[in-house]
């Protein structure tokens, strides 16, 4: 039997961004080469049918691998999986918060699994994320 | 409209490097202030950071052009990067290619078929190591999605 495991760093509290603007969107977009109008063209927007561009769900995914990384370690992830829910508009409020689901041992290794959340202003989650973090000795 | 021929195409292999000045912007596009991406010679690749793919793979590298999801009725449903240990930092050269792996149509909740279509990239490193492999799943609606 495992005894006395080292104690990770304290959880950090819920951390709020926004209100979200067209600039975060397109500031995100230069940075990861994903270009998409529909994500800051008005005309291209409305013509897909939507009121106005919406964010790119991987600028949220980003943000909640931030407050991950923030908490564990920029070296530390192996693995970050996010799956998108509701679209996220300009004006919106969002919240990243998570928290720690699993600790195991594997290939003596200590890993931790996290559940992350980024929810908009309304409560609708907008990304949901699981991750994987190494746990140095 | 979705081209399931597209199933099992491989893309031709593409590099990308990992460099100091786009860590550092895309940790700033990304909300983070960690002196880890910011003020490290070195910075390693934050979770999300191998989407900069998009930069690299143009052409014959680009397998996901195949699947041909209309842009206006295709959404990104979900993504996944695994590391096989720490992420690689700046200064590291990646090799990387992708492969279309999956395409499965499911009746949506809201009626209209939904095209579900994964594309795994494995990103190796000069000694031909597995480092890193990304997993996109798209998918294309029936019509136009409905804003939330």
């Amino acid at each position: 039997m495992t005894t006395g495991r080292a104690a990770l760093p304290p959880a950090p509290g819920p951390v709020v961004h926004g209100p979200v603007t067209r600039t975060d969107f397109v500031r995100y977009q230069g940075a990861s080469g994903d270009m998409n109008p529909i994500h800051h063209d008005e005309e291209y927007a409305r013509a897909a049918g939507f009121p106005s561009p919406f964010s790119v769900g991987m600028f949220q995914a980003g943000l909640l691998a931030s407050w991950a990384t923030d908490w564990l370690g920029a070296h530390n992830v192996r693995r970050f999986r996010a799956r998108f829910a509701e679209q996220v508009w300009p004006g919106d409020t969002l919240t990243c918060e998570g928290e720690m689901v699993g600790d195991l041992e594997e290939g003596g290794e200590r890993y931790v699994e996290l559940e992350l959340r980024c929810a908009r202003q309304t409560g609708g989650v907008a990304v949901r994320a699981w991750a994987t973090f190494a746990v140095p000795r | 409209m979705a081209d399931r021929q597209a199933l099992g195409h491989t893309g031709a292999p593409f590099r990308l490097d990992v460099e100091r000045g786009k860590v550092r912007e895309f940790a700033r596009a990304t909300g983070s202030s960690n002196p880890a991406y910011l003020d490290s010679d070195e910075p390693p690749c934050p979770p999300t950071f191998l989407t900069t793919q998009f930069f690299w793979q143009e052409g014959k590298a680009d397998a996901w052009q195949r699947v041909a999801l209309d842009q206006q009725r295709g959404l990104h449903a979900e993504q996944e990067y695994v590391f096989h240990g720490p992420p690689p930092t700046a200064g590291t050269e990646l090799t990387a290619r992708s492969t279309v792996t999956e395409m499965y149509t499911k009746q949506g909740r809201r009626g209209g078929e939904l095209t579900f279509a994964v594309m795994v990239t494995e990103f190796r490193d000069a000694d031909g190591r597995l480092v890193a492999e990304a997993r996109m799943t798209g998918v294309e609606t029936g019509g136009v999605p409905e804003a939330s």
